[in-house]
């Protein structure tokens, strides 16, 4: 690549890069300013946390913050378990109706839990769930793509390790637990990566299920505090926004290499 | 001996079905049962005290048909779909060449890209918000400075849908990228090599191997920004709320709106059959004719 072609491409990346990003920096840059020093541009303006003060006052922020970490948490159990369970039956236990049932688990990677919303909540409050955080989650637990992920995880162990197992006189569900989930750790942590990020960030569903401060996720506290009817100005908008995707933004900087690694081996299998 | 091996049969059959089970059930609970039950509500009226609940059949979709708001927010959706998905993979691909290329701040430029991917959509509305808003907003500034007058981009019915598109592939390419990023980590770097001994121009190289060698990635990445296209609404709620005049609105939003704000269950039922019938089509694609195709690479 001659030098004239590598500087010109990178500035066209890297001025893309920061157009990319713009909208984020702006916005801290608006959450650490008064409301007027940050729509005038006023470079020079000193900066205060008064803003954030402001907004973790408006509303229950911790409560918020407690109800999205134990959502993402019991979504992310309930997973484990249904998808490891029913992945290691697809990959390694022959039985009749095998194949019709794995054509109806990918049946569902098209019908998406969002687009079920009107059924679902007639479901959750048919099973008394309805404002509550199983709620919010039970509907993603037999999760399609995470029984497919399992699937091919455990389909690459080598059939002598479980052979070896049995011999030892290790029950099925010791084997699976001993030899096949170790095996998985990858496969596991890049799902739990992917579940976690997907299910902080989810909003229609969360919305429609919850009711009270006491279930709120995050983003529906978030969409609420911001929603126009209350006033709030910018820089407020803007603290309260950068406060709640915070936590996520620093594990994602942190965990760059993981993250994208997780995304990518969700993504191709 | 034939005895014993029955018995082994029936047990493993009854172990398979065991490990199923908590799967089968949730699928059942959250999946089948809400698809079929969808399907029915469709076709019955909706109970009010002096008219109970009725079959009418393709009444109500006969009513979305005649109603002008659903072929509005179609046509919406159908351009949303049409400008997000080739404008997202498009500049996924180009971000994904440069972040594979041999530039300086290959780290940065990686980061930058990817970043909008990791922030909820309600949050990414909130930023964009920022820069919307008429008169104090970052484009309304930017445009005063060259004289431009003030502009009100989600008020106004031709820039709202542009407005919510921008967000959704602001918010989808970094995600696409790294797709494609993978495979281009896949292409031998013999050919690259070769390309550069035939003297080959680096235009060419792009598009006569590293395009079609791309080519199964930009299908599975083409049916996931469909499906995006479907699913990613939430910023309505903040940016426009499917306004002004519905010019912003799409069909999830439009469900939503149906079921929770009129209360009016068989005409949201019959608008997710015909969403679930698109999904079906997509997936039909995808397994007969994109799986097909992309196997014997």
């Amino acid at each position: 690549m001659s030098r004239y072609t590598k500087s010109f491409d990178t500035i066209g990346a890297v001025l893309l890069a920061i157009v990319w990003i713009a909208p984020l920096l702006f916005a801290v840059w608006a959450a650490v300013h008064s409301t007027s020093d940050a729509v005038n541009f006023r470079l020079t303006s000193p900066w205060t946390l008064d803003n954030f003060r402001t907004a973790w006052d408006g509303a229950p922020w911790a409560k918020y913050f407690l109800n999205t970490f134990i959502l993402v948490t019991i979504v992310l159990i309930g997973q484990f378990i249904v998808t490891t369970l029913a992945g290691y039956a697809f990959a390694q236990v022959q039985f009749p109706g095998k194949d019709f049932a794995f054509l109806l688990v990918l049946l569902q990677l098209f019908i998406l839990p969002e687009v079920l919303i009107v059924e679902n909540y007639a479901m959750v409050s048919r099973l008394g769930l309805f404002d509550s955080i199983l709620g919010i989650g039970m509907p993603y637990m037999a999760s399609a793509f995470g029984i497919f992920l399992m699937r091919q995880a455990f389909k690459s162990v080598p059939i002598e390790l479980d052979e070896a197992a049995r011999i030892e006189g290790c029950s099925r569900l010791g084997i699976l637990l001993k030899v096949y989930v170790p095996l998985a750790k990858p496969t596991y942590l890049a799902y739990a990566l992917v579940s976690v990020s997907t299910h902080w960030n989810n909003f229609l569903w969360p919305l429609i299920v919850t009711n009270s401060p006491d279930t709120r996720p995050l983003t529906v506290g978030l969409s609420i505090f911001g929603a126009p009817e209350n006033g709030v100005d910018i820089s407020i908008i803007s603290a309260a926004t950068i406060m709640s995707v915070a936590p996520l933004l620093v594990a994602f900087l942190i965990f760059q290499r993981q993250f994208v690694q997780a995304f990518l081996r969700a993504g191709i299998k | 001996m034939s005895e014993l091996a029955k018995l082994e049969r029936r047990r493993r059959a009854t172990y398979g079905w065991l490990l199923l089970s908590p799967a089968a059930i949730l699928l059942s609970l959250f999946a089948f049962y809400p698809s079929i039950a969808t399907l029915w509500s469709s076709l019955f009226s909706r109970g009010t005290r002096r008219n109970p609940v009725a079959f009418v059949g393709g009444e109500n979709y006969a009513d979305l048909f005649n109603d002008p708001t659903f072929w509005i927010v179609v046509k919406n959706n159908l351009f949303y779909a049409g400008v997000t998905v080739p404008l997202s993979m498009f500049i996924a691909l180009s971000m994904a060449l440069w972040a594979n290329s041999k530039i300086s701040a290959k780290g940065f430029v990686r980061t930058a890209y990817f970043t909008p991917t990791v922030l909820p959509m309600i949050a990414a509305a909130n930023l964009w918000l920022f820069f919307y808003t008429p008169g104090l907003g970052v484009l309304d500034q930017i445009g005063s400075l060259f004289g431009l007058p003030s502009v009100n981009w989600l008020g106004q019915p031709e820039t709202a849908l542009w407005a919510i598109i921008i967000v959704t592939v602001w918010k989808e390419s970094g995600f696409f990228m790294i797709f494609y990023l993978a495979a281009l980590q896949t292409i031998p770097e013999d050919l690259r090599e070769a390309a550069d001994i035939e003297g080959t121009s680096r235009w060419t190289y792009t598009r006569r191997i590293v395009l079609p060698m791309l080519m199964p990635m930009t299908l599975f990445i083409g049916v996931n920004a469909v499906i995006n296209s479907v699913k990613l609404i939430d910023h309505l709620f903040i940016l426009t709320k499917g306004g002004p005049s519905d010019a912003s609105k799409l069909i999830l939003y439009y469900i939503w709106e149906q079921a929770f704000a009129f209360f009016d269950t068989p005409h949201a039922a019959a608008l997710t059959m015909m969403v679930l019938l698109v999904l079906g089509i997509v997936a039909a694609v995808q397994f007969f004719y994109i799986d097909r195709r992309t196997h014997y690479q």
